[in-house]
């Protein structure tokens, strides 16, 4: 199979989606000539033309807006966003009219708005934040935060295919670092399934994104200390797989989750009020939260070392958890 | 009115009247000047070409990371414009904000030091190249969303004339960020209320690489203030002296009057959208960039200068040797610097 990073897989995904179907167009700001700040529409101009490959201005909720029109005329956009921080110019139009449409009155919305979040990268307040949950508190959305390129292939391909408005989270952080082996051929990877990316006994670390990969760095780590920790990767926030959550918790009975995003409100939080109600009785701790505090997300690159999570941070709690 | 290549960009502009036309040429203009003032507008330019070219030495080397934008080649809008304001009056900016910053004053260390992420930058490191602010000085920002702080500005020209200080609020923005919903708010209510603010359009002509005329339904971008009756004009940003007079006009109407006013500087960015963007191959050719060079608002006020024997070019080398030793400073003043500790991860999240 072929060797593709994970911002290879997602060009790939939208690609072989170009082709398949021709309601299938992207719009979005400098993704056509310039290819996108990333370059993950690289090409794609040149291959697909400019009908299908537009070139925006700086207007955020026009572009949303504008992709939900013609979702509505069943065409299927795939709008990006140059940073993930930006989809707040365009917020009314996901929240209000996107979200709401089919509750409204019927219809289908066959969008998706992508782009790169999280941090990593230095790229200060503005440019690095997780801000997936302001749109998995939004009904009527799908959330979704692909952690490998399989997934990251099989995750947009899934989501432009789904009748409804997908937010699809890239981490930037992924986009050239995770590179693995992706069928060059047509798969998806369904909206709402997580996947258990490490099997284990001890303790069950629920997370996603690019925090999947210092969990299996952590997870490395204790396996040598003798504490079997079970990863699963959420793959979709909204709507997300409560039975795999449930099932991970009840078997190792201990959880921690962890995630890049910050504290309260987080998806933490979330998870650990399902547990508290479904699997109370298997619990033999605390569930643990490690995640981002309750800051920005600060610029300084050893101040934004110290802001994110780590596999070492990660380690001790578990090992601390391991000996309640 | 469509622009087609570069040259005739200019042209077209040119014959349908910059504000500056009306202005006698550079040279006379400049022969009129007071030369300390001159001197100033010079070094200040000067000031910013030389920090951005170590800035970008020191973003090569992995000492400042991130992203950077760096205002090669539009120096003249920052310092013409900036010199026509008063002390007390605010400053707004979009995120190519190094050289606003240091035309305004701020502390070259303090800047580059933010650059830097130290803990002796201007926002402690937190915020890096995009978020620099000294409010001390009136100069808030350092916005890095594009056209976010066009609204603000609005906001600090209704506070101060709510609270009658003869303060006008002047904000800086790329030509992208008329086409965003809050450039269009913002005029709206700066003409409705009638606010003494400036709106200061830096058209390089490219959204990152997205030409202007691929991206706004009109051009020139200054007839937009045509839909709120805001009075508007362009100028060549190429031209220090012509900047600083058509701004001068527009900080007077504001404080005497309370008017809104948008103006359009013409002007080119030499390097690429930020430090991951080649300065042509992609979007714009060598031959392009070469062109507008040769209208380089240095060069250009440095020969008109010589011209009327007002600067020689021992001068000019003093000048700038000067300028050299400030950036070379305030480049050791970065690295030296400490960076944040940890614990200030969690200062000034909220104000106690």
């Amino acid at each position: 199979m072929p060797i593709l990073t994970y911002l290879d897989a997602i060009r790939q995904g939208i690609w072989e989606e170009m082709e398949r179907d021709p309601a299938v167009f992207l719009l979005g700001e400098d993704i056509g000539v310039y290819g996108g700040a990333f370059k993950v529409t690289a090409g794609m101009l040149e291959k697909f033309g400019a009908e299908r490959v537009i070139d925006t201005p700086i207007s955020e909720s026009a572009i949303v807006g504008a992709a939900v029109g013609a979702a509505l005329m069943g065409m299927r956009p795939v709008a990006e966003m140059q940073f993930m921080d930006f989809i707040a110019c365009g917020f009314d139009q996901i929240a209000n009219m996107a979200a709401k449409m089919r509750y409204r009155w019927g219809p289908a919305v066959p969008l998706v708005i992508r782009g790169p979040a999280g941090a990593g990268v230095h790229g200060g307040p503005f440019h690095s934040q997780s801000n997936e949950m302001w749109f998995v508190h939004t009904p009527g959305l799908k959330v979704t935060a692909p952690a490998t390129a399989y997934d990251a292939k099989g995750l947009i391909k899934a989501s432009i295919r789904d009748d409804n408005p997908v937010i699809f989270f890239e981490h930037k952080f992924l986009y050239r670092r995770i590179k693995e082996e992706v069928p060059a051929d047509d798969y998806i990877v369904p909206l709402g399934k997580a996947r258990v990316a490490r099997e284990g006994d001890d303790i069950a670390v629920i997370t996603y994104g690019a925090m999947v990969w210092t969990a299996l760095e952590a997870a490395e780590t204790l396996v040598k200390e003798g504490i079997s920790l079970e990863v699963v990767d959420l793959r979709t926030l909204l709507p997300y797989d409560e039975d795999t959550v449930l099932t991970s918790a009840r078997k190792c009975s201990k959880v921690i989750l962890l995630h890049e995003d910050t504290r309260t409100g987080g998806m933490a939080g979330e998870l650990a009020a399902l547990i508290a109600e479904k699997a109370f009785e298997d619990l033999d701790g605390p569930v643990v939260r490690i995640t981002s505090p309750d800051t920005p997300v600060p610029f300084s690159p050893p101040l934004e070392e110290f802001f994110l999570p780590n596999a070492k941070r990660l380690a001790d709690a578990a090992r601390k958890l391991a000996a309640y | 009115m469509k622009s087609g290549s570069a040259t005739e960009h200019r042209g077209v502009t040119e014959a349908n009247g910059f504000e500056s036309d009306r202005l006698a040429p550079l040279e006379e203009r400049a022969r009129g000047a007071d030369p300390s003032l001159v001197k100033d507008l010079l070094e200040k330019m000067l000031l910013i070409r030389r920090f951005e070219e170590k800035a970008a030495e020191l973003y090569a080397l992995g000492k400042i990371g991130g992203f950077c934008h760096l205002y090669i080649g539009q120096e003249a809008v920052a310092v013409g414009a900036i010199s026509a304001l008063g002390p007390d009056d605010y400053i707004f900016c979009s995120y190519r904000e190094h050289g606003h910053a240091l035309a305004r004053g701020m502390d070259a260390g303090a800047v580059m030091a933010e650059l830097a992420g130290k803990a002796t930058g201007c926002s402690k490191g937190k915020g890096g190249s995009m978020h620099l602010f000294d409010t001390r000085i009136g100069f808030l920002g350092g916005h890095a969303i594009v056209g976010g702080h066009l609204p603000l500005a609005a906001g600090t020209a209704f506070a101060a004339k709510y609270q009658n200080q003869p303060r006008v609020t002047a904000c800086f923005f790329g030509d992208a960020a008329v086409n965003i919903g809050a450039f269009h708010e913002s005029f709206n209510l700066a003409q409705l209320w009638n606010l003494p603010v400036v709106y200061v359009c830096e058209n390089n002509e490219f959204g990152m690489g997205t030409p202007i005329e691929k991206a706004s339904s009109i051009d020139p971008l200054h007839e937009r203030a045509c839909g709120y009756g805001m009075a508007h004009t362009a100028v060549d940003g190429m031209d220090v002296l012509a900047v600083r007079e058509v701004v001068g006009e527009a900080v007077e109407r504001a404080r005497r009057h309370n008017l809104p006013t948008f103006i359009e500087a013409r002007t080119y960015r030499y390097m690429g959208h930020s430090m991951s963007d080649p300065a042509h191959g992609t979007y714009r050719t060598r031959a392009e960039l070469d062109e507008h060079r040769r209208h380089d608002p240095i060069k250009r006020l440095t020969s008109a200068l010589e011209s009327i024997g007002a600067l020689t070019p021992e001068a000019f080398e003093e000048s700038d040797a000067q300028v050299r030793q400030v950036v070379e400073q305030a480049a050791a003043f970065a690295e030296e610097s400490p960076d944040p500790a940890s614990d200030d991860l969690h200062s000034d999240v909220y104000r106690d």
